[in-house]
């Protein structure tokens, strides 16, 4: 079912992990989610943002409102052209990073999330979507 | 680290006797977020602070790169020989928190800025520390 | 239930006198019996209800009769319009109206949704034997308006069953909200002390309602200790006591403690069985020894003397 409303949003710098926040946020309060419910998925954009420009060297995000018969979420896909991941199960794996964050933003994010799914290729990029449900 | 707008912004300290206290009341980006952890560890050395206060009360989203940030602030304190106390976390982001992984177990923390005092001059009173193992 | 055009069609706009005309010409065979044998049917249809499925526990006799009345009242006045074949009509409100009610209020007495449907069926009896005798005609006339008949009543008893499912099902659902409600009553014990005596078992979404109820109320009353009791918990699952031990770090992370009190011993082996690490947890055995941790703890911190004994509450 294609989304009822789609944007997307440039991941340059880390100044812009605070305009997805925001705009995810305010997306996910005009749906009607609760207010767990927006920290969650606002909280999981905000680590998979910081992922695309700090390990991706930037990118974008596409935020879609989601409408099917029974229930209604957002979706957000986040891709970079950087480096890409050799290993996605380890970087899934908690304490695991190559910067010098805590190893907690890919694992961590899709705790928070209904649905996740991730592709990489070494030196094309990654592509990350998140789903959360209503 | 970008060179942005950041550099302008900073949150402000303020000294209460032995304690400081900060309250954040801003989406914190990166930038303004090691700032403010850089402007603490200045501050606590030349004031010789016993305590540190952080009031998050109107903070909704603490990411990985924020826990780390408390955590880093309360390991430096007590490094310079002050007592770290974060107070008044949303429910949704404590929840939030919890399922991303991070538990901020070297932070003590308290409901509200009363409450938060009352621990650090507990802490100042009781230096073995019995009654809060770490 | 959307109005066609063709049923609108059914009500063209007439003078008065072509009224007249068509309720003498044209009316069904069910309109003209329903006018001129009201009295007649009602006394015999109550008779019928009274030997077959009246319920004396359930209905007195005067309400019975009043529904009935009232019932065949609006029947006619329907069947006036010459519709005798779509109960969904705008003809039918103050049918569907009349069994609406009837219905909600039985399925609440305990009536069955059989005995409810029968208050509808059990006119076929006295209305085919009038129409019977009123019909014009052979007997393929006297069929058709059987036929009729039999198709009218049998929708409209159909009716009273959804009506009545329906409210069945309305009350289950009110029911399970209060449930939720009631099972998660955050109570305040003291200055500073909350506790949340769980009963039942406790699935992971239920405990997740929980466990953001819980939070919410420790802001609310600034409570620094809460107690979950689970004296009345007769299971825990892996999920469930990650939910516990999850709604313990969160508690933490805002400033309170947790004390979870009344684990049985089935379930600390169950516990310690799923290897879910509760080291980090304060537990106590009893809802009472949990809450006189809780009186040193806020006592300790707010300057009152440990040794003073709470008034019973």
């Amino acid at each position: 079912m294609p989304p009822i409303r789609s944007e997307v949003l440039e991941l340059r710098a880390t100044p812009d992990i605070v305009h997805v926040r925001q705009t995810v946020r305010a997306r996910a309060a005009e749906m009607g989610f609760t207010l767990v419910d927006q920290t969650k998925l606002v909280t999981a954009a905000s680590e998979l943002a910081r992922n695309a420009i700090t390990y991706g060297g930037g990118g974008r995000v596409r935020i879609e409102a989601l409408e099917e018969d029974t229930r209604r979420g957002l979706r957000l896909t986040f891709e970079d052209q950087g480096a890409g991941i050799a290993n996605v199960e380890q970087a899934l794996t908690d304490g695991y990073t190559t910067g010098n964050g805590l190893g907690l933003g890919l694992g961590g994010a899709r705790r928070l999330v209904n649905e996740f799914s991730i592709h990489s290729r070494v030196g094309e990029g990654t592509r990350v979507t998140i789903t959360r449900w209503m | 680290m970008t060179a942005g707008g950041g550099a302008m912004e900073r949150i402000p300290i303020l000294q209460m006797g032995e304690f400081l206290l900060v309250t954040i009341q801003v989406d914190l980006n990166d930038t303004l977020a090691q700032t403010l952890m850089d402007d603490l560890t200045a501050k606590v050395a030349a004031t010789g602070a016993r305590g540190v206060l952080i009031d998050i009360s109107s903070v909704t989203v603490v990411d990985s790169f924020i826990g780390r940030m408390l955590n880093d602030i309360a390991a430096t304190s007590r490094v310079l020989d002050a007592t770290t106390v974060v107070v008044g976390m949303q429910p949704a982001v404590a929840i939030t928190l919890v399922e991303l992984g991070l538990s901020l177990g070297g932070v003590r923390t308290a409901l509200n800025v009363d409450r938060g005092i009352a621990l650090l001059r507990a802490a100042l009173a009781a230096p073995a520390d019995a009654t809060h193992p770490e | 239930m959307a109005r066609t055009p063709e049923r609108r069609a059914q009500r063209p706009v007439r003078d008065a006198r072509a009224d007249a005309r068509h309720a003498r010409d044209a009316q069904h065979p069910i309109a003209t019996v329903l006018a001129e044998h009201e009295a007649e049917l009602l006394t015999e249809w109550l008779a019928g209800q009274r030997s077959t499925v009246r319920r004396p526990d359930l209905i007195r006799d005067s309400e019975l009769n009043a529904q009935a009345a009232e019932f065949l009242a609006t029947l006619r006045q329907a069947v006036m319009t010459g519709n005798v074949r779509d109960v969904q009509a705008p003809a039918y409100d103050g049918v569907r109206s009349v069994l609406g009610t009837l219905s909600r209020a039985r399925s609440l007495q305990g009536f069955t949704p059989s005995e409810t449907a029968m208050f509808v069926f059990s006119l076929k009896g006295p209305l085919y034997a009038r129409l019977r005798r009123a019909v014009p005609g052979g007997p393929d006339q006297v069929i058709d308006t059987m036929a009729a008949a039999g198709h009218l009543l049998d929708q409209l008893g159909l009716y009273t069953v959804e009506v009545y499912q329906r409210s069945r099902e309305e009350v289950i659902a009110r029911q399970q909200e209060d449930m939720m409600e009631l099972s998660t009553p955050v109570v305040k014990l003291w200055d500073g002390i909350v506790a949340l005596p769980m009963i039942g078992t406790l699935d992971s979404a239920r405990t997740q309602v929980v466990m953001e109820t819980l939070l919410q109320r420790i802001v609310e009353t600034g409570a620094e200790v809460a107690i979950i009791d689970i004296t009345g918990v007769p299971t825990v699952d892996t999920l469930t006591a990650q939910h516990l031990l999850k709604t313990v770090t969160a508690a933490r992370l805002m400033g309170a403690d947790c004390i979870i009190s009344g684990i049985r011993p089935q379930i600390a082996q169950t516990i310690v069985h799923l290897g879910v690490d509760l080291t980090d947890v304060t537990t106590k055995a009893t809802l009472a020894d949990a809450l006189r941790l809780a009186f040193t703890r806020v006592g300790a911190a707010n300057g009152v003397p440990l040794r003073q004994t709470p008034a019973r509450a």
